[in-house]
């Protein structure tokens, strides 16, 4: 009788259930949406985090450049007698750049041994990360074009101007006597790593997708990002441009954090290679160091820089804290608007279930009572009523589950990817292509280039230079969990009991003489 | 059956209504009682006591031994369960329940099992000429049928007293006689008791005993 009741109840009241039903449901759904986006957001930052400082890191040690100083990329300076001239006089300019990222400097080598010499180190690695940009590109002959200008010719047509509707591949323009030019610009970031130390720092995030790794003796080699090496069109025993020297490509890596996640770098040398081709003999940019246990991180940490009073000491959960600042946007959107909004609106459904219930027992008053009358005890009709209500949350979260998980589906689907980094980086969101303009861009070969140069009117490189710090694409994936769904079905039947337990007491308080009454 | 000693019942709300005063009255095994008086008079308020449906202010309401004025809310609601049958003017169906399963309702807090309901109910319906529509809903029978429908599900758990208050008053001259002539035929069977509330002299002349209950105070009608 419960269920035949309670299921013609249902039926009967087809409206109520589905505005009752569809508010718990939008509402779990909105639950689940906010908190797999939030732990996909979480995933993600874990990740970013594991693929710049490698599995086990538990403190850095940088050193902060002078502001605007030294450590940067220089400009790159040509003047009329730079590259090569053909015959009708463009010169062919090819000049690269291998120097510390701009923010950071480098520093002794020798501070790895004094890192390695504090209590509770349990190991340590030193890397030299390098910005590498190249320019090459063809100008005109200035000489030519004043001629050509003073006799004249056309003057709205400056030099330069021709970049800018260059073809797809920002190359072209050249000399062709209006007073054209094209530049190419290439960026990308160069870790120097000693090959022999695998337990700590970035390598431990390193699986090889073709070739082979960095090996103990390597010195003249260098191994790709996969990503990069796609992107920039090197494939295994090609040779790579690494400030002036080719550089042979012996194997290229994934990240071991998750299928499509760029890595730290976007090129690993051996160690001893970026020191000499950057010029900076001795000198490292980072120490990674693992400590012996949790517990040590912060007084190792104090020890390190006691002991290196230039340098900056991080320990992981700064790190975090940095990741989460780049993140913020994502993660505060996600956890504050996305919260507030599922409370507020699973507030709404519940008062909704509940407003339904209690109007639905208000015009039962002589139905309920007519059942007490005949004997039926007060929990058989607080049960009915109440039944009817979790009921109708159940049916609401199951719809909302099912609604939820199509959405996380959609939002997965659509493949947004994260890009994030620690300190300084950018974060954004963008559509599955997005990719290339994260945190100011790894400048690919061709498209985007073209803006650079053109636009900053041969300023310093200073978007060029951003691109150099280590930001990590992730693309977004928000798990469903088994809890997940759980909690949003609880949610849904704990609406639908809230709602049964008011309805219900007001049952409960029915007298069963209200059977007598006359028609309301 | 019934002995009512001294009942009285007064609502206290925005103003004090004595509904029953001091009523003394004896009711038999297997009598026919019609109650009968002026709108307001009581007659609604005396059927709540005898069905346990609300308390008296003061007094003794004893049905077969046990007073209904001091059984707890639990047993007042078996005795109701198990002893009282009720018939009321708007016949108070479930509107989304068949008539097999209305008639079922009153089997539910007896605990019989689900099959043995629906037997049982069926023969109830049958017993008042309604076999057929066991598998309608109220909504689709008419006024009559609606209170046999009503009547089987007060009698199908056998009980020892019926009360109705005013059981034909919605219904038309043909169809009153027929719910009159149904109850006497069942209160013969049976051996019922019934109290029966009603407005209508001709229903209440062929009952066995009358009364009259006219500001609180119930006297026997001639
Ligand atoms: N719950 C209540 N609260 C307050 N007063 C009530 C309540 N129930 C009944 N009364 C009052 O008690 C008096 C008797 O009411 P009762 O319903 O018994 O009359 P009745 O004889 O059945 O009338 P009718 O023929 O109109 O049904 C009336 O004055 C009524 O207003
Ligand atoms: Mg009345």
């Amino acid at each position: 009788m419960f269920l035949t009741y309670l299921r013609r109840e249902l039926r009967h009241r087809r409206k109520q259930t589905t505005v009752v039903a569809v508010g718990l449901a939008v509402a779990i759904a909105l639950v689940m949406v906010v908190s797999s986006v939030s732990s996909g957001v979480r995933d993600a930052q874990a990740s970013v985090l594991e693929s710049v400082y490698g599995v086990g890191t538990d403190v850095t040690v940088t050193q902060a450049g002078a502001p605007g100083g030294g450590g940067g990329p220089g400009r790159f300076e040509f003047d009329a007698e730079s590259g090569e001239a053909d015959e009708e006089g463009t010169r062919s300019l090819d000049q690269s750049q291998l120097t510390v990222e701009r923010g950071s400097s480098s520093f002794d080598d020798t501070a790895l041994t004094s890192i390695t010499g504090v209590e509770h180190v349990s190991g340590a690695a030193a890397t030299l990360t390098l910005s590498s940009t190249s320019f090459s590109g063809e100008m005109p002959d200035f000489e030519a074009m004043r001629e050509q200008m003073e006799s004249g010719g056309q003057p709205g047509a400056a030099p330069g101007e021709g970049t800018q509707d260059g073809s797809d591949d920002g190359t072209t323009g050249g000399a062709d006597g209006a007073g054209g030019s094209a530049f190419e610009v290439d960026s990308f970031t160069v870790t120097g790593v000693d090959p022999a130390v695998t337990a700590v720092g970035p390598l431990t995030t390193l699986e090889v997708a073709d070739g082979r790794g960095l090996e103990d003796g390597d010195t003249e080699a260098a191994v790709l990002d996969a990503t990069y090496a796609e992107t920039a069109e090197i494939a295994v025993g090609d040779t790579i441009d690494v400030g002036g020297t080719d550089v042979e490509v012996v194997g290229t890596v994934g990240s071991t954090t998750g299928d499509g996640v760029a890595t730290a770098s976007d090129v690993y040398v051996p160690l001893t290679l970026a020191q000499e081709l950057a010029d900076l003999d001795g000198q490292v940019t980072d120490v990674y160091v693992a400590v012996d246990s949790a517990d040590n991180v912060d007084a190792v940490a104090d020890a390190i820089a006691a002991e290196l009073p230039d340098a900056s000491v991080s320990t992981s959960s700064d790190l975090a804290g940095d990741v989460t600042g780049s993140l913020s946007t994502a993660s505060s959107l996600v956890s504050t608007l996305g919260t507030w909004l599922s409370i507020v609106v699973l507030a709404a459904a519940f008062g909704l279930a509940i407003l339904f219930t209690v109007s639905g027992v208000n015009r039962r008053t002589r139905e309920l009572g007519t059942l007490k009358a005949i004997g039926w005890s007060k929990g058989r009709v607080v049960g009915q009523v109440a039944g009817e209500s979790v009921v109708q949350g159940l049916i609401g979260g199951v719809a909302g589950v099912a609604l939820g998980a199509l959405a996380v589906l959609g939002i997965n689907l659509a493949g947004i990817t994260l890009t994030g980094a620690s300190g300084a980086g950018g974060f954004s969101f963008g559509g599955p292509d997005a990719g290339g303009q994260a945190g100011g861009g790894q400048l690919p070969d061709g498209g985007a280039s073209g803006g650079g140069p053109g636009a900053g009117g041969g300023g310093p490189f200073g978007q060029v230079a951003d691109a150099a710090s280590s930001a990590v694409d992730v693309v977004l994936s928000a798990p469903v969990s088994v809890w997940i769904v759980v909690a949003a079905v609880g949610l849904a039947v704990l609406g639908g009991l809230l709602a049964g337990v008011v309805g219900g007491w007001r049952a409960a308080r029915l007298r069963p003489a209200e059977a007598l009454r006359s028609l309301a | 059956m019934y002995q009512l000693t001294d009942v009285t019942k007064t609502y206290t709300g925005k103003r004090t209504v004595h509904a029953l005063q001091s009523v003394d009255l004896e009711i038999g095994d297997g009598e026919l009682v019609a109650i009968q008086g002026p709108t307001g008079g009581g007659k609604s308020t005396l059927l709540q006591m005898l069905g346990g449906l609300d308390r008296p202010t003061s007094g003794r309401v004893v049905l077969a031994g046990d007073d209904l004025a001091r059984l707890s809310d639990g047993a007042l609601t078996k005795a109701r369960a198990k002893n009282l049958g009720f018939v009321f003017q708007h016949y108070n169906l479930i509107p989304t329940l068949t008539a097999v399963e209305n008639v079922g309702t009153a089997l539910v807090p007896l605990g019989v099992p689900a099959a043995d309901r629906a037997r049982r109910s069926l023969a109830a319906l049958e017993s008042v000429g309604l076999g057929e529509r066991a598998d309608h809903l109220p909504g689709e029978l008419s006024g009559g049928q609606q209170q046999r429908v009503a009547i089987a599900r007060a009698l199908v758990k056998e009980p020892t007293v019926l009360l109705a208050d005013e059981p034909t008053g919605n219904l038309d001259e043909a169809t009153r006689d027929e719910i009159v002539e149904l109850l006497e035929v069942l209160w013969k069977e049976q051996g019922l008791t019934i109290v029966m509330v009603t407005h209508d002299s001709a229903v209440a002349r062929r009952a066995q005993r009358r009364l009259r209950i006219a500001s609180g105070k119930v006297s026997e009608a001639a």
